[in-house]
């Protein structure tokens, strides 16, 4: 798989180190009533859809940074990479 | 019909014209008292269980391709009990004691070859931690041998040794440990559950499941709607599509597992070897072919096919450690869609849903559970409480904090 980096351009994806669904990004209030519930289906629940999803990809042996990937599970085609950074701020996070 | 070295010479005399279908292709009833959803081993050994050692009647396997077209007919037939930890290995270890007997319980030869799985070691820590596998494994009933490097030679002389990086120091052999002809295991099941009148309903996809105040009434599928008292769901790869039907996410990501098997040779690997340093098993097939594999692919994938990456990394630890294997030509590799759970150890468990019940995450080790995982699973739903070794397998164990991470690696299911 070849993942087009938005700074970098087509990069091997053996450049990369996969953590899992993009939700991730989105880690609960700890201070929430329902903190306790949140963080385990944060931690441990997934889509797991087959069709679009959205990741995270790691750029380790590169710029080190983290991307957001819309790939295709049945098809491993990919239509959108995003610095995970900027998906994070459009969340309304400060980094 | 039963089978007999006296059948086939028979058989053999008179052209080969007696043998019939051995399970009838059946359309679905209205109802039924117990339907389970996958036609893979566990599902079809699921319902061989239910009616040969709980009694029940009434019952379907419903299948949206054909039996054994899933992982069970895809995989590097690998069985062994060799588990370190109280919540699998004496699950693991049942599963082995069935399958010594399940040829002569089924009738049925599915080339169980107990020819030995050797563990190898490459540093003294390895070696300790082969070691506590070995005690552990003992202490549930299983066998485990520590060798030395001698002990190794003598079983695998052509080993790449003193590799700079990764020499052998050692292996743990499980003697029981072996190999099993994968499709005749979903043959043998489907036929056994056949002739105690389970229909077996193929070309059936599940499509959705009708749920009414909390209870599980039957399934949609594409031969239409089928009731039934009780519903178990056993499709591997497709576990999280299936219950997301039912309205459930589950612990779970689906990842593609590749393996590959080379032109047929002689005689060349007695039992199966395991690379310590990298991810590499191989084994030889009763037709000569080496069958081999390694890790999965690494992402979230239900596309059956892996990618180069991952094909370079297993020739890569093959070579390294058998250099022979240079010499070998590749014939073919395939892919198969694993339901990878979030501490890398499976499910066996009731739902929140009355009348449901569900078995799944058995990343790519669930081969050599089949027959325990059937019988497990069929305990649990004609009596509504576990098979006492496999108490552990709950779907609420990551919010209780009970866990069974083998390799201690967190809720990451690509690293497990
Ligand atoms: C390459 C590879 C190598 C492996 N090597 C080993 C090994 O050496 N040792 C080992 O122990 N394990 C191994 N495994 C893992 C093992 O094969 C699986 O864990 C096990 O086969 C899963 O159980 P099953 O046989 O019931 O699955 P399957 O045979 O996949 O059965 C599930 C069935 O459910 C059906 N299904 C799915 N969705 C629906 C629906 N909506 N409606 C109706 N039916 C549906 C599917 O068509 C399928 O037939 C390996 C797996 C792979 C892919």
């Amino acid at each position: 798989m070849i993942i087009p980096h938005p700074l970098l351009g087509p990069r091997d994806a053996q450049e990369f180190t996969y953590l899992g669904d993009a939700s991730l990004i989105n880690r609960p209030d700890w201070q929430s009533e329902n903190a306790m519930q949140e963080f385990h289906d944060y931690l441990y629940l997934r889509d797991n859809p087959a069709g679009l999803h959205r990741e995270l990809w790691f750029h380790e042996q590169g710029d080190r940074s983290w991307l957001v990937v819309t790939r295709n599970t049945m098809t491993h085609e990919i239509t959108q990479v995003e610095l995970a950074s900027d998906v994070a701020r459009s969340h309304g996070r400060s980094r | 019909m039963t089978y007999s070295g006296f059948r086939v010479i028979r058989e053999a005399l008179t052209g080969h014209k007696g043998w019939r279908p051995v399970w009838r292709d059946s359309k679905p009833k209205p109802s039924y008292d117990f339907v389970i959803i996958g036609g893979g081993g566990h599902g079809l050994a699921t319902a061989y269980y239910l009616a040969r050692e709980f009694g029940e009647a009434n019952i379907a396997v419903v299948e949206k391709g054909w039996i054994g077209g899933g992982n069970v007919g895809r995989n590097t037939t690998i069985i062994r009990s060799n588990y370190l930890l109280d919540g699998n290995e004496p699950f693991y270890e049942f599963s082995l004691k069935l399958w010594e007997s399940l040829e002569q319980e089924l009738n049925y030869n599915a080339m169980v070859s107990q020819r030995g799985i050797l563990n190898l070691v490459h540093s003294d820590a390895q070696r300790d931690a082969a070691r506590r596998r070995g005690n552990a494994m003992i202490l549930n009933g299983s066998d485990a041998e520590l060798l030395d490097v001698d002990g190794v030679r003598k079983l695998y002389p052509f080993l790449n040794f003193d590799n700079a990086r990764f020499p052998i120091k050692g292996g743990l052999l499980h003697r029981r440990g072996g190999t099993v002809r994968h499709d005749a295991v979903a043959w043998g099941y489907a036929r056994g559950a056949d002739r105690r009148g389970v229909d077996i309903i193929q070309n059936c996809e599940v499509t959705g499941f009708r749920i009414e105040n909390g209870r599980c009434l039957g399934v949609e599928t594409t031969k239409g709607f089928i009731g039934a008292t009780k519903l178990g769901v056993s499709v591997a790869g497709s576990s999280s599509r299936v219950m997301a039907m039912a309205g459930m996410r589950l612990p779970i990501e689906s990842h593609v597992l590749q393996a590959f098997a080379s032109e047929g040779l002689k005689p060349t690997l007695p039992g199966v070897i395991t690379y310590g340093a990298g991810h590499f098993y191989c084994s030889q097939s009763n037709k000569g072919g080496l069958v081999f594999g390694g890790d999965i692919d690494g992402y979230n994938s239900y596309a059956q096919r892996g990618n180069l990456p991952a094909v370079e990394d297993v020739a890569e630890s093959g070579i390294s450690l058998i250099p022979a294997l240079g010499r070998v030509r590749l014939l073919r590799s395939w892919g198969g869609i694993m339901d990878m759970s979030m501490d890398g150890s499976p499910f066996i468990d009731k739902t929140p849903i009355d009348g449901l019940y569900f078995n799944g995450g058995w990343c790519y080790g669930g081969f050599k559970a089949t027959p325990a995982a059937g019988f497990a699973f069929a305990h649990l739903m004609s009596t509504d409480r576990p098979h006492k070794t496999a108490t552990a397998y709950r779907l609420d164990r990551f919010r209780t904090g009970q866990i069974i991470d083998e390799k201690g690696q967190g809720a990451q299911p690509n690293l497990h």
